[in-house]
């Protein structure tokens, strides 16, 4: 029986190897595995978002530690105290700036329900792409 | 009581060939052993109250009887609104943490396998195979969600699956296995050192030992004894050799084989022969051929082992058994359900154990990141918990 033993070959050779170099790791990480993808829910549509969802709040939480992490890596440098943070309060101009942030930030996650509510608003505004070309085509 | 948390993963041993992370990703895997904890803790016993309160009265309704069998439950808990949000979760914090370790690992493939080659250098203690055929059950189902499972290698020397999953497994158990994800097999070496003081066995094979997690406690707790650890996978073989090596672990050899097929080993040539988390992950005929093998290798009187989950038993409930198979289809264990409905007295009697000789005990992982958080109490999360099933016996 050929075995392939431990030391100098237990790595193969690996410098120079193409193989190394097919490794695409961004695509690669999300290969899918073998076997049909389940859905619970009713709607595949809602899973797929789901899953964008809850992909997208496990990087909010890595924000929040990185930030976590600065924080504290400051203050065991002296150069910020955490208390002055938990009892920092805006003057005029930065709370006004801080809420327009907010302000964005929720307007930019909730686009599609507030052009859902302007839909309703504005029936006059929902005509088909398709009659809308064929009118453009008469004017 | 309070909430109780998962331990940070900067807890987990960093061994010399363990892949580095960033600070980005070791906090992915914190959000994700929190996920898990909260998705097995507080969403998932809502499910037992949907059956309880409306699936299995519906179901007694329309049908004027109660479930027969678990796909029956299944079924009717398809339907479940709560079921269905539980299950959708859970299988995405499966795929979420598949492609947040993949990710690590892939990306540093090439420094991983130099650290590995480099750690093995003039060592004897693993044995590889060219043209070694891979059990199909294993190349036909990429097992929990791994793709490629554990024996594709990207290259020559690859290592990348099995530290995937040496750094992974920390998330799915939410760090309930210890710093260096061994609490198996730490339970099961004290459990036959205590139960056993007189039994010093000299040669101990592991079936399926993968990168050697539950190996070393064993090879730790019997430093007289030759430890033989085989596994299909030539990934997990050489990240876990160069890992025991790393470990300062000196009495276990790696070796590439298949356990339906044992040709390099003798006639009862072992005093003990372990399992750890394996049968689940065979086939429904490969599984007798192996029985078959460890009665070939294993000595008369010696000891033969296996840990696993809890066989489905009549006395367990329709309901526990639907929700303990729940991995065999959604997070890609296929056999997991067919093992599970096997009778270990049986199987033993296979592998030379009359059934008088046969016997099961219930374990629970030594773990030591618990610092007594747990209190030794662990939430039922049916099949991931670590608590398990050991069955075996002595061999007539
Ligand atoms: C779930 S893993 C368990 C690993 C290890 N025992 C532990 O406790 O961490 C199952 C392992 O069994 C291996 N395996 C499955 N069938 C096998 C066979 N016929 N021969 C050798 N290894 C096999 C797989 O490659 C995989 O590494």
């Amino acid at each position: 029986m050929k075995t392939e033993l431990s030391g100098s070959h237990a790595g193969g050779s690996i410098q120079g190897n193409p193989g190394v170099d097919a490794v695409n790791d961004i695509v690669m990480a999300g290969n899918k595995s073998k076997g049909g993808r389940p859905y619970f829910l009713e709607d595949p549509a809602v899973e797929r978002v789901l899953n964008i969802a809850m992909a997208i709040a496990t990087e909010v939480a890595v924000a929040h530690e990185r930030m976590d992490t600065l924080e504290r890596l400051l203050e065991s440098k002296g150069l910020l105290s955490r208390k002055d943070i938990e009892t920092y309060v805006p003057d005029e101009a930065a709370a006004e700036e801080r809420q327009g942030w907010h302000a964005r930030f929720t307007a930019r996650i909730l686009r599609i329900v507030q052009q859902e509510a302007e839909a309703l608003a504005h029936p006059e505004n929902n005509t088909p792409m398709r009659t809308i070309a064929d009118e453009i085509n008469e004017m | 009581m309070p909430y109780q948390l998962p331990p940070v993963w900067t807890e987990l041993k960093q061994h010399a060939v363990f892949p580095e992370f960033s600070h980005d990703e070791r906090a992915r895997y914190n959000f994700l052993a929190n996920l898990n904890r909260f998705v097995s803790t507080v969403i998932a016993p809502g499910n037992q109250l949907a059956y309880t309160s409306r699936v299995e009265p519906a179901f007694a309704k329309e049908h004027g009887r109660s479930f027969n069998d678990r796909f029956e439950v299944g079924e009717a808990m398809k339907k479940d609104p709560v079921y269905q949000m539980w299950a959708a979760l859970r299988r995405s914090t499966m795929e979420m943490r598949q492609q947040n370790g993949r990710s690590v690992v892939l990306r540093q493939a090439n420094q991983l396998a130099q650290k590995v080659a480099h750690e093995l250098e003039g060592t004897q203690i693993l044995q590889l195979k060219e043209n070694f055929q891979v059990p199909p059950y294993l190349t036909h189902v990429d097992n929990h969600l791994m793709p490629g499972s554990y024996h594709t290698e990207y290259f020559p020397g690859d290592v990348s699956n099995a530290a995937n999953y040496d750094s992974g497994l920390f998330v799915t158990s939410g760090g309930m296995l210890g710093s260096l994800t061994d609490g198996g097999g730490r339970a099961i070496a004290a459990w036959v050192k205590e139960t056993y003081p007189d039994f010093h066995p000299k040669q101990i094979l592991d079936i399926g030992c993968g990168l050697g997690h539950n190996t070393l406690p064993i090879a730790l707790a019997f430093p007289d004894a030759q430890v033989i650890g085989i596994d299909a996978g030539a990934p997990m073989l050489r990240y876990g050799a160069a890992r025991a090596h790393a470990l300062g672990i000196n009495n276990v050899t790696f070796i590439q084989a298949d356990a339906a097929r044992m040709q390099e080993f003798a006639n009862e040539q072992f005093d003990w022969v372990q399992t750890t988390m394996f049968l689940h992950e065979t086939g429904g005929k490969s599984i007798h051929t192996i029985f078959a093998e460890i009665n070939r290798v294993l000595k008369k009187g010696g000891l033969n082992l296996h840990i696993e989950q809890p066989q489905y038993t009549p006395e367990m409930s329709m309901y526990e058994q639907f929700m303990r198979d729940w991995d065999a289809y959604y997070n890609a264990e296929p056999y997991w359900g067919h093992m599970h409905d096997l009778q270990p007295a049986a199987l033993m009697e296979e592998a030379g154990v009359p059934k008088d000789k046969f016997m099961q005990v219930g374990v629970k992982a030594i773990n030591d990141l618990d610092k007594k958080k747990q209190d030794g109490k662990v939430t039922e999360d049916y099949g991931r918990s670590p608590i398990w099933n050991v069955f075996g016996g002595w061999k007539a």
